[in-house]
């Protein structure tokens, strides 16, 4: 794979504050990366630093092997950038923006309006394009914004929170055109809208205190939650002892504890337990197989899910991520 | 170049977009009007010549200049758009001299309508035009200097009333600093060496010189000087700020 976004100890003080602290990482052709942190991470500073707006203090960043120390111009060619709350010119219309873009783009003639043309098919923006951005609604500035960022049809593509204030179908929309763009494109997006990152990306990183302190693909992230795969069994108290300690014998299996809280919802006669897998593989096949080898039919069984906010929680906070003692 | 052209003609585009230029141009007229009429005496003194005219455009741009250049970059770090201008394949430099050119093409125009004037003074009687040019060279010169000061203190700041309030200060004292005023102060203290650089780099005096039909190289190359030291440190502030 090629590397189209390398990162080597890209480090940014301002002051006594370090916002990014040494952050080394690569993205490929392909790769959809999520860029996740809490406010004030360094996210949107790393991503300034990548786009040539912002010098970093040490380290550098290359893009399509052009380094943004050394030859910054040929990064701002090649990158299309949507900078935070995706900033236009408000007194433009939407089309003299977007053409003002291109020409900068270095496209000229008819070739201005092919490609202005072709970004407003892409991100649906026919019945703004006469109007002055600054009387358009959220929605739409921001879909301007991604317009002028996808104008060049640039091999590397930067976002930063690209679909911060839209709706729920305009933030499909978008998702949609991420995930159609990115089969040649290296695509990198800052969210702090967890439920991205299983929505678009293919990788995820997690950033805090300007330290990367995650990267992997976003199942990888969800098999750190404890509950990652836990199959969660209810069945008739009787015998249930016996049975969980069985359970528990089994190599597959972490470890089991009867269910608090909320999710115990007792009732009489039934106990419930969950059963925590190790290293978070799929272990409904052997609980079952165990349950019907006792000739046990359970109430309920189901599967659980990882979650994003847990793994998130538990990364960016310094902690664990959450013990085995209920949800 | 091409940069600097399309990012000329987008800022002077917006110029366009908003009231501003229709404002600026409107004021500034009626102002040069009126003080070439009603102070200057234009009728009274009885020459055919545009003394009375020229010489109020220095304390004219004091004011409506950094009210042109005040919104040049403070707007742009105040809506993010310089984000976005700074992230696009144009260098600072491009960008600090298409800014600067739109802003100064805009008072070319304004200044260019004040054509009847001349013609005015033409029909009343025979004016020595090379003069009149020298004063239009002259004037549109002295706006550049201004512009360059509005330009780069708009750049500190993103607050556009600040730009205003500083540009206007600098531009008092480049204005002012060939009056006995202000020389009196350096006088008192500083070698004559000083007082001489002091006074050399007002506007009133080089201005004073072109507008009575002497154009020297030494005050051309003042003003094209003065113009380049500010865009050069207006390159400079651009960086450092959006580096902190």
């Amino acid at each position: 794979m090629s590397d189209m976004i390398v990162l080597e100890n890209l480090t940014k003080r301002f002051g006594d504050l370090t916002a990014v602290d040494a952050v080394s990482m690569q993205v490929a052709r392909g790769e959809v990366l999520g860029f996740l942190g809490p406010n004030g991470a360094g996210k949107s500073t790393t991503m300034k630093m990548v786009c040539g707006y912002l010098t970093p203090t040490s380290g550098t960043a290359r893009v399509q092997g052009h380094d943004v120390m050394t030859e910054p111009m040929a990064v701002k060619a090649a990158i299309g950038y949507l900078p935070e709350g995706a900033p236009t010119y408000g007194d433009m219309t939407v089309r003299a923006f977007l053409r003002f873009i291109a020409r900068i783009r270095g496209f000229d003639g008819a070739e201005v309006d092919r490609r202005v043309d072709r970004v407003r098919e892409l991100v649906d923006l026919d019945e703004v394009i006469g109007r002055p951005v600054e009387t358009l609604s959220k929605g739409f500035k921001r879909r301007v914004g991604l317009a002028q960022s996808i104008l060049h049809d640039p091999e590397v593509l930067i976002m930063d929170e690209p679909t911060d204030g839209l709706d729920p179908n305009q933030k499909h929309q978008v998702r949609s055109l991420i995930k159609d763009m990115a089969h040649d494109k290296a695509i990198v997006i800052s969210t702090h809208i967890l439920e991205e990152v299983g929505a678009v990306c293919s990788r995820a990183v997690v950033i805090a205190h300007g330290k990367l302190l995650a990267d992997g693909t976003p199942e990888d992230l969800l098999r750190r939650d404890a509950h990652h795969n836990a199959v969660v069994v209810r069945l008739a108290a009787a015998g249930a002892d016996d049975l969980i300690a069985g359970l528990s014998a089994l190599p597959q299996i972490a470890g089991v504890e009867p269910l608090t809280g909320d999710a115990a919802n007792t009732q009489d006669g039934i106990v419930g337990f969950r059963a925590r897998p190790r290293d978070g593989a799929s272990i409904v096949v052997p609980v079952g197989e165990y349950l019907r080898g006792l000739g046990v039919t359970p109430e309920e069984m189901y599967v659980e899910h990882g979650h994003m906010d847990e793994v998130f929680r538990a990364i960016t906070l310094g902690g664990e991520t959450r013990a085995g003692t209920g949800a | 170049m091409r940069n600097i052209w399309i990012i000329a003609k987008r800022e002077l585009a917006g110029y366009f977009a908003t009231p501003l230029a229709l404002i600026f141009i409107v004021i500034f007229l009626a102002l040069t009007g009126a003080f070439t009429f009603f102070l200057g005496n234009f009728f009274a003194r009885g020459q055919a010549d545009l003394q009375a005219f020229f010489q109020f455009h220095p304390w004219l741009y004091l004011i409506l200049i950094p009210a042109v250049a005040m919104r040049l970059w403070a707007e742009e770090r105040k809506s993010g758009t310089i984000e976005l201008l700074m992230t696009l394949p144009v260098t600072t430099t491009q960008a600090v001299l298409g800014k600067f050119l739109a802003a100064w093409a805009f008072c070319g125009i304004a200044l260019s309508l004040t054509f009847p004037i001349w013609i005015t003074v033409n029909v009343l009687g025979e004016p020595d035009n090379g003069t009149i040019v020298a004063g239009y060279v002259g004037s549109f010169l002295m706006a550049g200097g201004f512009m360059s000061i509005g330009a780069c203190m708009s750049a500190m700041t993103k607050n556009q009333v600040i730009a205003f309030i500083i540009a206007a200060t600098v531009c008092f004292l480049f204005t002012m600093s060939g009056l006995e005023m202000v020389l009196n102060f350096f006088h008192a203290w500083a070698p004559p060496l000083i007082v001489d650089t002091v006074a050399s780099l007002s506007f009133l005096v080089r201005f004073d010189a072109v507008t009575r039909g002497v154009i020297d190289m030494r005050d051309v190359l003042y003003f094209i000087s003065l113009i380049a030291f500010f865009l050069f440190t207006n390159v400079i502030v651009v960086e450092v700020k959006k580096s902190a």
